[in-house]
């Protein structure tokens, strides 16, 4: 070994002569190896998916506010096979809501948060030339690509697109129509591309950081990005062998989830039986708890830089909260289960993973008081990404407490899957990550494009989104505590438990769309600002890590000359100092 | 524009990108095999019979492969050691040999899935026949994928070695790693579906 150290140490590597010749648009725009043209590549698909994932949405909310009425115009539009006469057939609601739970999660949240801004974000905060393995980056986003390409492809399949859930639980999953198939196809193209994100971006956090930035002095996000892709590198393949396990039930005629005497439909199956239904649960479990830190971490570090630049303050107790983030990490792995309380699990397996859900909301507080803590005494700048980043910390906050009671058996049992659930999961992804996400549009563009977004029109964004999300998801909190489960059709309007809360159901469909008008003043803003928007220079946010050394856009390559750092990332206000902010890349 | 530490040692890690990406990705690989040893353990200890594999299975056949693998294995680090000694000859022969087996290794395989579907034994037929397929077919896989890259360095990937042969080195170090790796979940399948 350490002469083979020697040989690969003694040549360094042979450098390539400087070439500036341009690249073509094709190399350049489409097929770069840039991370950051990669980062926005991801960043815009996932935008796109994620309004597309929203839109599904909104045609479900029409069907539970107002249960078999015809959708004027729209409705018209999906066609016959989908609404007759306007009105939603059920099997076309199921298509809704499985894939609007797979394309929110998977094409949009995970690419936009991870794909997007690690992928521009972290090697500048590092300040490295770029990630450590370029073209596995572009294959990354290509197979992302071909995943969602596939998913949307589903849609137009005979029998439709995958209709079990974003869960695709066995063994209803296993009979489905043959738009499952291409959900578990489009995973497979997914869980690669996020493996190989997961490789490269641990590499090059690992590799490629600056002279002098030790781990103790990486921004918080890099801290985020770290964790999270140790979790996509580790948990997703389960979900791919169980993909495959599926695939092998769907195509093949196994019976991995297919016990022995399964009756479907009144009749008998001629399967070999002999498979378990829960192990699908357990695996996919085992990927799916993880994935809810892959879509809150990066959210999280989103929020602690724009927290510390806008209150001019070094954050609060950094060093507990880079600790909390590794031991979420770990204990994100042992917890799956509490997902599974109805399913007969035994009390001494079921006490395990209460304890360990207990345990897990500890850094989770952790974190989100010392973000709280670090407002205080300082003098903060109510910018747009500021806003939202404000906005995220209540949000999350309701959405953390009110998962408490769904992480103990007992109180698990009257609200698994009502929904109460749906409330609590959408509080802590829709209005706190999505609401960091854009935090982190608002705040990262002038990096980007050299360009600002404007404020006005950013504040009109925050207000309108922060009650529009809050309309939609209170009432869905009401509707749990009283039974209404969450895969009805009609929203529970055939139950007469349900009736004194069914005008819950309205309100929440009127916030949704009132949502989307909300969200016309970022479109027209994010794409008015790419070519209108006013000029900066590199560091508008007087923001003290390295990504600001870097030109506004940053060229190939990043950095004009190579950083180095010589202090901790948040050094604002420090006492003595000429400027309320002293940057790391600063000697 | 390069990379650094693509070829040269980071001093404070003492590691070059390659050799922490092929380790983290083959630590996703354990996660994969994992779960469908997991899935192994779960379907068999709530079967009310299950099958000693010797009973279905070719035992003497495996056996070959075993030996077939493990050689691939000892050529896989021969081919490395050549050209830590600069011997790129010597490389060529041994990495030609490493491929070969992998060769060998498929095509006795083919025989053993032929006669079982001969037979009327497929993946539909009981939940041993279905993981033994699962197991050994995305095995099979993963031995395909080494072999094309094994392949490529021994043919046009090569070139590299005359710009650059440390660099060289180091990916046929990394695909060596691969390599071990498929060779050590073929020596975990072994037993588990043969022999137990």
């Amino acid at each position: 070994m350490s002469e083979h150290a020697a040989v690969a140490g003694a040549k360094p590597h042979v450098a390539h002569e400087a070439h500036h010749e341009e690249l073509g648009f094709w190399r350049k725009y489409v097929f770069s190896v840039d991370h950051k043209v990669i980062g926005i590549q991801y960043a815009v698909t996932g935008l796109l998916f994620l309004f597309f994932g929203f839109s599904l949405m909104m045609l479900m909310r029409w069907q539970l506010a107002y249960p078999g009425a015809a959708l004027p115009l729209v409705g018209r539009i999906l066609g016959e096979s989908r609404m007759p006469g306007g009105t939603m057939l059920p099997e076309f609601y199921n298509e809704l809501g499985a894939m609007h739970g797979t394309i929110m999660v998977f094409l949009g949240v995970v690419p936009l948060a991870v794909g997007g801004f690690g992928n521009f974000v972290l090697p500048l905060q590092i300040g490295a030339p770029d990630m450590a393995f370029p073209r596995l980056n572009m294959l990354s986003y290509w197979s992302f690509f071909l995943g969602g390409v596939t998913m949307l492809a589903s849609f137009f399949v005979p029998g439709g697109a995958a209709q079990s859930g974003w869960t695709s639980y066995t063994p209803l999953s296993v009979y489905a129509s043959s738009g499952q198939t291409w959900w578990l196809i489009g995973m497979v193209f997914l869980i690669t591309s996020s493996l190989l994100g997961a490789v490269n971006f641990i590499t090059t956090t690992i590799q490629l950081r600056a002279k002098g930035l030790t781990f103790m002095r990486f921004p918080f996000f890099v801290w985020a990005q770290f964790v999270t892709a140790f979790l996509l590198l580790l948990a997703f393949p389960p979900l791919e062998a169980a993909a495959v396990l599926q695939l092998m039930d769907r195509v093949a005629g196994t019976s991995f989830f297919l016990p022995t005497g399964l009756v479907v439909s009144g009749q008998a199956l001629t399967n070999a039986g002999g498979g378990n239904t829960l192990l699908w649960q357990h695996l996919f479990w085992f990927l799916a708890h993880p994935e809810v830190y892959v879509l809150i971490l990066p959210a999280m570090g989103i929020v602690a830089e724009i927290v510390a630049n806008n209150t001019r303050k070094p954050l609060w107790g950094y060093r507990s909260m880079v600790y909390s983030l590794v031991f979420l990490g770990f204990m994100s792995f042992i917890v799956w289960a509490h997902h599974m309380f109805m399913t007969g699990m035994g009390t001494a397996m079921a006490a395990f993973f209460q304890t360990t859900t207990m345990i897990i909301s500890i850094p989770s507080v952790v974190i989100l008081t010392a973000l709280i803590i670090s407002l205080w005494g300082g003098s903060i700048r109510f910018n747009t990404p500021m806003l939202f980043a404000l906005g995220f910390l209540p949000m999350f906050g309701i959405g953390g407490l009110t998962g408490l009671p769904l992480g103990l058996n007992v109180a698990d049992i009257p609200l698994h899957d009502t929904y109460y659930v749906i409330g609590h999961f959408h509080y802590v992804v829709a209005p706190g990550t999505i609401f960091a996400l854009f935090a982190g549009v608002y705040f990262w563009f002038p990096k980007a494009t050299g360009r600002r977004m404007n404020e006005t029109l950013g504040v009109i964004h925050f207000i309108g989104s922060f009650i529009c999300m809050n309309v939609i998801f209170m009432p869905m909190f009401f509707l749990g505590m009283a039974g209404v489960s969450r895969r009805l059709y009609d929203g529970g309007a055939a139950y007469d438990f349900a009736q004194p809360v069914l005008h819950l159901n309205v309100i929440s469909s009127w916030g949704a769309w009132m949502l989307a008008l909300f969200q016309l003043p970022f479109i027209f803003n994010f794409f008015w600002s790419i070519w209108k928007g006013a000029r900066t220079e590199e560091n508008p946010w007087q923001a003290t890590t390295l990504e600001w050394a870097a030109p506004s856009p940053p060229p190939h390559g990043n950095f004009v000359q190579v950083p180095q750092a010589y202090r901790g990332p948040y050094e604002y206000s420090v006492p003595g100092a000429a400027k309320d902010f002293v940057p790391q890349y600063e000697a | 524009m390069d990379i650094p530490y693509t070829v040269e040692l980071r001093r404070d890690t003492g590691l070059n990108n390659g050799k922490i990406g092929i380790w983290l990705f083959l630590a996703s690989e354990v996660m994969l095999f994992g779960a469908l040893f997991a899935t192994y353990i779960l379907l068999r200890t709530g079967a009310q019979t299950w099958p000693r594999g010797d009973t279905i299975l070719n035992v003497p056949l495996a056996t070959f492969n075993t030996i077939v693998l493990i050689s691939s294995s000892v050529t896989m680090v021969m081919a490395w050691a050549s050209l830590m000694r600069g011997r790129f000859g010597t490389f060529r022969m041994y990495m030609g040999a490493t491929v070969l087996l992998g060769g060998v290794f498929l095509v006795v395989k083919y025989f053993e899935y032929s006669h079982k579907f001969h037979d009327g034994l497929f993946p539909s037929t009981n939940n041993f026949l279905a993981i033994y397929f699962t197991l050994t077919g995305l095995h099979m896989l993963h031995v395909m994928g080494g072999m094309a890259v094994n392949a490529y360095f021994w043919g046009p990937g090569a070139k590299l070695w005359k710009t650059d042969p440390a660099w060289f080195t180091n990916r046929v170090e990394n695909s060596g790693l691969f390599w071990h790796f498929v060779d050590l979940v073929w020596i975990f399948l072994f037993p588990t579906l043969y022999l137990l």
